[in-house]
């Protein structure tokens, strides 16, 4: 395959794996702890949102980003036709 | 049956399951000693990921932490598992495709260095050998606990097993070993966690038992009622943490970074076949983590829950059989401040020093005398943290079977772990440091012979930690997520995402974060414990947080050494646009 096809594969990668962080860093560090204490003003069924987050929602979140990333980056090898045989 | 007679029924029987899975999984050659031939099934490397990653610590000490801790114990369950996501988006695949047998074959070849191989190596040793210690110590407590053996015997009879499986199968053998280990032990955790959670708020999900209302009729949410219960007591209410902003993130950081760059869970993504495999295979790793790391802060409520209703009030005469059991252990202590027989749990510590001094002798209720002097609180309770896992099903009244069930499950975590460590010791030595540096000449055989002899070496020091524990256990797990955190993790990050990064950068970063990190924690727990506060620390930054800080400037000096210095050779920085392709 041409470089120019590796490139724009690459390119796409990093969009896609940028997101995810972004994602990543705000139910963990955003919601878990700096914004903690002001979430914890709301409710999820008995627990307070901010201890949510930290306890359970963002070990959720993690999950999914990894599948979410397995899955979109295999269409994504196939798009760019870099899929192993 | 009794609770014993059921423990060396399921222990034994878990035993043989691994030996019998070791027999039947032989490595022939180095390739599958190292990493099973590189043909695991995805679902199956995630399993035995968990099993490899969920040690000693998560199994029996994580919910006692944040039993004590509450809100603060976020730290380990968002560190633990978040590092999974940075091992998937950013490092597993690249590995993969790179496609060697070790951690440090990585960064020789990639920084084209002896020398960075080398500083690989030792980093390897020191974080595998700390981790290893705790996981013997862990195998020795299970031991002495349930099956009234001597600590030291405990200790021999694990390293017997592991040696079994991890010297014969290699990396093949861990693998299947861990997968039934990783059953086992999930079973063990889940099954107590169940009966408690339906016993305190009728849900059989303890994940989402945690969040509901008790089962007592009242309609009061479990949390909002342990939250009373505490504030009470004079202790911090659970759901509240006491840790300062600045440290949480950091310590949080550290130990997500340290995760992804712990060369014994790297390592298992060497062993599926494909590059997508790698990714898939860390999604399945953190399912069977999450199943755990969920539980375990409803298992943490829940306990202290039952301990505050089942132990505050209690006469000592009247105590249960854990109770007076776990004394003699030496991990539950009590002292009649006010002389009236009855236990009073309260805020603050109970004793100064906190951790009791025993004398020997035997007060008015029967309770062991202490030796140490009262602390200014009412507290007259000492609880170990580590023993809230195998005590809680037996604090809960569940029947012997389940009580059995958890010290298999506790065996299974610190023997998966154990192996996994101890593997990748032995490939450290007789791969990178023999075939790959002092012994190039060597024939296949030779080496896998050699990497058989390193994990029986590797095995026989460990058994030596654990019957011989260094007082330093607990603090230096710090060191092994600090040091990870401070050196791999930006030296394989940036070998994949920066071509131009070259083997000055990376050695003199490499430095820079093992030098900062280690001085750092070796000041705070072993030149000065009594500045050990907030006070003193920079930043506010604790010991366990400070491989972030570590990391970055490993970063920042590797940026800049990076642009001082010539740009990597042509057939390396080739290597660098091959692994971003997956075919």
């Amino acid at each position: 395959m041409s470089e120019k096809n590796n490139q724009a594969y690459w390119h796409a990668n990093l969009r896609l794996m940028l997101l995810l962080l972004v994602i990543w860093f705000s139910v963990s560090f955003l919601a878990g702890i700096i914004f903690v204490d002001f979430l914890n003003q709301f409710h999820l069924y008995g627990y307070k949102l901010g201890f949510w987050f930290s306890q359970q929602g963002a070990i959720y979140f993690f999950v999914l980003l990894i599948f979410f990333y397995a899955w979109r980056m295999n269409a994504l090898d196939k798009k760019f036709g870099v899929e192993e045989e | 049956m009794s609770a014993q007679v059921l423990t060396y029924l399921f222990v034994g029987a878990s035993f043989a399951l691994y030996v019998g899975i070791a027999i039947w999984s032989r490595s022939s050659s180095t390739k599958e000693f190292y990493v099973a031939g590189g043909h695991v099934n995805p679902v199956a490397n995630g399993a035995a990921t968990a099993a490899d990653w969920m040690s000693a610590a998560s199994f029996l000490s994580m919910a006692g932490i944040i039993a004590f801790e509450g809100a603060d114990g976020a730290r380990y369950l968002m560190g633990w598992t978040g590092g999974y996501v940075l091992l998937a988006l950013l490092l597993a695949p690249y590995l993969r495709k790179f496609s060697k047998f070790t951690v440090p074959d990585f960064v020789g070849d990639r920084y084209y260095s002896q020398t960075a191989r080398l500083v690989a190596v030792v980093c390897v040793i020191f974080i595998s050998f700390t981790y290893v210690a705790g996981q013997m110590r862990g195998v020795g407590i299970v031991f002495s606990r349930f099956l009234e053996v001597d600590i030291n015997t405990g200790v021999i009879i694990g390293m017997g097993i592991v040696f079994f499986y991890a010297v014969l199968g290699g990396m093949k053998g861990i693998t299947y070993t861990q997968v039934a280990q990783y059953c086992v032990l999930i079973f063990a955790y889940l099954v107590p966690a169940i009966y408690i959670s339906i016993a305190l708020t009728g849900n059989p999900l303890p994940m989402f038992g945690l969040g509901s209302t008790l089962a007592d009729g009242s309609g009061v949410y479990l949390l909002d009622k342990l939250d009373g219960l505490t504030t009470e007591l004079g202790m911090a209410a659970f759901t509240s943490g006491n840790k300062s902003t600045i440290d949480m993130l950091f310590i949080t950081a550290a130990l997500m970074a340290g995760t992804a760059g712990l060369p014994h869970v790297i390592v298992r993504f060497f062993t599926v076949p494909k590059v997508r495999d790698a990714r898939i295979s860390a999604g399945y790793a953190l399912v069977f983590i999450a199943l755990l790391y969920t539980t375990a802060p409803a298992v943490a409520a829940f306990a202290r829950m039952n301990i505050i209703n089942n132990v505050d009030g209690m006469t000592y005469e009247d105590a249960p059989s854990w109770f007076s059991k776990w004394e003699d252990s030496g991990l539950i202590a009590w002292r009649d401040k006010n002389k009236d027989g009855v236990v009073q749990y309260r805020g603050g510590n109970a004793l100064a020093p906190a951790k009791p001094v025993f004398t020997g002798e035997r007060g008015r209720s029967g309770e062991r005398i202490l030796g140490n002097s009262d602390s200014t609180s009412e507290n007259e309770l000492y609880i170990d943290r580590d023993i809230i896992v195998l005590a809680h099903p037996e604090i809960a009244q569940l029947p012997n079977w389940v009580i059995a069930l958890v010290a298999a499950g506790g065996l299974a975590a610190a023997l998966s772990t154990a192996a996994g460590l101890l593997l990748v010791i032995s490939s450290a030595v007789s791969h990178d440091l023999m075939k790959k540096t002092f012994k190039p000449g060597i024939t296949e055989r030779q080496e896998l012979l050699l990497a058989r002899i390193s994990a029986a070496v590797a095995i026989g020091i460990a058994g030596l930690f654990g019957i011989y524990p260094p007082g330093f256990v607990a603090e230096v797990v710090a060191f092994a997520f600090g040091l990870a955190a401070a050196s791999f993790f930006p030296v394989l990050l940036l070998g994949i995402f920066y071509k131009r990064m070259n083997k000055e950068a990376a050695i003199s970063g490499m430095i820079t974060g093992l030098v900062f990190t280690f001085a750092y924690i070796a000041y705070f727990k072993f030149v000065s414990p009594a500045d050990n506060n907030p006070d003193h620390w920079w930043f506010g930054i604790s010991p366990e947080g400070i491989g972030t800080l570590g990391m970055l400037a490993n970063f920042v000096v590797s940026l800049i050494v990076c642009r001082l210095t010539p740009p990597p050779p042509a057939e390396v920085q080739a290597l660098g646009e091959n692994i971003r392709v997956p075919h």
